[in-house]
C-alpha cells in the first residue's frame, strides 16, 4: 500500500527531462585494486569533456552514469527540471533516456538503416515515424548515401558516426560519448567534431564526452573534468585547466608527462 | 558390373516414373525429419536463449552435457526411447511404440543437442561488445540476447541444417522405434537397409540415391550460410 502511493507522488518519467544528473560518494572497486571514487553534478546545455590518463577510470563513470553499471556504494539520481529524483519502479525507462556510445561501438549484422532504426524499434516506435527519423539522423551524419549498405562494409570513420547516428537518433535527454574519435584519422576526426559542434552541444541536453585528445577538449569543452587514479581531481573552465591547472597531476598530464 | 548398372539403370526408372511405393517413403521421411526438425529448433534455439540470458551455477555443466549429447550414438537413443515406450515401460499407455510420433520423436531427441550446442557456441563466439552496445541503445537482457542470436543469424541456421542432416541420415534410432511397418513407419534409411538385405536393390538403389541428392543439398546450403556468417 505505502508502495503505490510513494508512486503517485513521483514524477512520471514519461512527461519529464532529465535535466540534471547527480552522483554522490559513488566507489566501484575491481579486482585489480582499482577503485572509483567521485561525486559528480552534471547540468544540461553544458558541453562536459572528461580527460585524464588511461585507466584512470572514465569509462568506468560513464557506464556507472549510464546506467549499465552498478557502483558498490552511493547513488546516482536523475533530476528534472523542478529538481525532482526520477526513480521509476524499472531502470530501463530511465535507461532509455540516458545514451551511451562506446568506444568503438559494435556494429549489428545488418543494414546501416536497421542500425540506425534499432533503438526506436526498441521504444516501439511507428515505421512512419522511424523511417523519417533514421533519414534525418543518417544526413545529419552524412551517411545517407550508405543507408542500404551492409554496416560492415564501412570505414572505421563511417562505422563510427553510425554509432553516433543511432544514439542521437533517439533525441536522449542525456548523451554520453565514451572517445568518439578514438584512432580517427583526422579527416574522420573532424567530421565527427563538426557533428558534436553541431548537433551535440546546441541540444541543449546533457551531453559528458571522454576524450584523449586535448585539443579536441580545449575546443569543444564547456567544462574540464580531470581523472586521475579513480578520482575526479579538477572539474575547471577549459582556458583555466589547459593554461594553469590547479593539481600536480593535472599539470603533468598537460604538459604530457603522463598519459 | 552389369549387376549394378542393371540396378542403377531400373533405380532410375523409378525415380522418373514417380514410383508410388517410392514416393510414400520419402515423402514419410520428410514428414517425420520435418516435424522432428521443427520441434527440435525451438527447442534448441530456447536452450540458446535460456543459456545466453543470464549466469546460473550449472551452467556449465548443462553445456557440457549438451555437447556430449551431440554425439548421442542413434541405436542408443532408439533403445532408450523404446524401453520408456515399451508395454512395460513408464509410457507404455501412450501407445506409441511404431508409429510415426514415435520416429518424430527420437529424431526430435538426436537433432535438439546438435541444434542448441552449435547456435550456442555461435553466440558465445560473437563479439561481447554486441550485448554491451545492445543495452547502451535500451535493450532488455532478453532484447539484447535475441539481439546477438539475430546478429550469428547465418550460424544459427547451419545448426538447423546440420541437425536435419543428421536425422535424414539416421537410421538405427528410427528402426528400434518405429518397426518398418511398409507404408506407416518405413523411411528412406530403413527401406535400404531391408530392401538390400532382401537383395532387392532397385527401390534401396533409388532411395539411396535420393538420399544423397538431399546430402548435397544440404551441404551447399550449409557451405552457403557459413560462408554468409563470416
Ligand atoms: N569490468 C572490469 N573488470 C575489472 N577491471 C576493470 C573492468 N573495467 C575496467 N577495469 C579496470 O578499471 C580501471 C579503469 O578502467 P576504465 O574506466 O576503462 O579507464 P579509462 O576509461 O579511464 O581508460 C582500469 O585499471 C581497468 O583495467
Ligand atoms: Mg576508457
Amino acid at each position: 500500500m505505502a508502495g503505490s502511493i510513494t508512486v503517485c507522488c513521483l514524477p512520471e518519467l514519461e512527461n519529464n527531462m532529465i535535466e540534471k544528473i547527480e552522483a554522490c560518494n559513488i566507489i566501484k572497486r575491481y579486482n585489480s585494486g582499482f577503485a572509483l571514487e567521485c561525486s559528480l553534478s552534471l547540468q544540461k546545455g553544458v558541453l562536459y569533456t572528461i580527460v585524464g590518463p588511461n585507466g584512470s577510470g572514465k569509462s568506468t563513470l560513464l557506464k556507472i552514469m549510464g546506467l549499465l553499471d552498478r557502483p558498490d556504494s552511493g547513488s546516482v539520481t536523475y533530476l528534472n527540471k523542478d529538481s525532482s529524483v526520477l526513480n521509476p519502479q524499472n531502470d530501463i525507462h530511465l535507461r532509455r533516456k540516458v545514451v551511451l556510445v562506446p568506444t568503438r561501438a559494435a556494429l549489428f549484422n545488418e543494414t546501416v538503416f536497421d542500425n540506425v532504426a534499432y533503438g526506436l524499434r526498441l521504444r516501439k516506435a511507428g515505421r512512419k515515424a522511424i523511417e523519417g527519423k533514421v533519414m534525418k539522423s543518417l544526413n545529419e551524419v552524412g551517411l545517407t548515401r550508405h543507408k542500404d549498405a551492409h554496416a560492415y562494409e564501412l570505414s572505421s570513420g563511417e562505422a563510427q558516426r553510425l554509432a553516433l547516428a543511432r544514439a542521437l537518433v533517439l533525441d536522449p535527454d542525456a548523451l554520453l560519448l565514451d572517445e568518439p574519435t578514438a584512432s580517427l584519422d583526422p579527416d574522420s576526426t573532424r567530421l565527427i567534431e563538426d557533428i558534436i559542434m553541431k548537433k551535440v552541444r546546441n541540444s541543449g541536453k546533457i551531453t559528458v564526452m571522454v576524450t584523449h585528445n586535448l585539443n579536441q577538449a580545449k575546443a569543444l569543452a564547456d567544462s574540464v573534468i580531470f581523472m586521475y587514479k579513480g578520482k575526479i581531481m579538477e572539474l575547471a573552465d577549459p582556458d583555466v585547466f589547459f593554461s594553469k591547472p590547479a593539481t600536480e597531476s593535472a599539470q603533468q598530464f598537460v604538459f604530457g608527462e603522463i598519459y | 558390373m552389369d549387376f549394378l548398372l542393371n540396378s542403377l539403370s531400373k533405380a532410375f526408372h523409378l525415380i522418373i516414373a514417380l514410383d508410388p511405393e517410392l514416393l510414400g517413403i520419402v515423402m514419410l521421411s520428410f514428414k517425420v525429419s520435418g516435424l522432428a526438425i521443427i520441434i527440435s529448433a525451438a527447442a534448441g534455439l530456447f536452450i540458446t536463449l535460456a543459456l545466453d540470458l543470464r549466469d546460473f551455477t550449472g551452467k556449465k555443466v548443462i553445456v557440457t552435457m549438451i555437447n556430449t549429447f551431440m554425439g548421442l550414438p542413434p541405436v542408443v537413443a532408439g533403445l532408450t526411447l523404446y524401453l520408456i515406450l515399451s508395454r512395460s515401460g513408464p509410457l507404455g499407455f501412450l501407445n506409441l511404440l511404431y508409429t510415426p510420433s514415435a520416429m518424430v520423436i527420437v529424431q526430435a531427441i538426436l537433432a535438439t543437442p546438435i541444434i542448441a550446442g552449435l547456435s550456442y557456441a555461435a553466440v558465445v563466439s560473437a563479439d561481447p561488445s554486441l550485448r554491451f552496445t545492445a543495452y547502451t541503445l535500451g535493450a532488455t537482457p532478453f532484447q539484447a540476447t535475441v539481439k546477438i542470436m539475430k546478429n550469428v543469424r547465418y550460424s544459427v541456421l547451419a545448426s538447423v541444417l546440420a541437425g536435419l542432416g543428421r536425422i535424414l541420415a539416421e537410421v538405427g534410432a528410427v528402426l528400434i522405434v518405429g518397426g518398418n511397418i511398409a507404408g506407416y513407419t518405413r523411411v528412406m534409411t530403413t527401406a535400404i537397409a531391408l530392401e538390400a538385405d532382401k537383395g532387392d536393390f532397385e527401390l534401396a538403389v533409388a532411395l539411396g540415391i535420393i538420399l544423397l541428392l538431399i546430402a548435397f543439398a544440404l551441404n551447399g546450403l550449409l557451405f552457403y550460410f557459413q560462408r554468409k556468417g563470416k
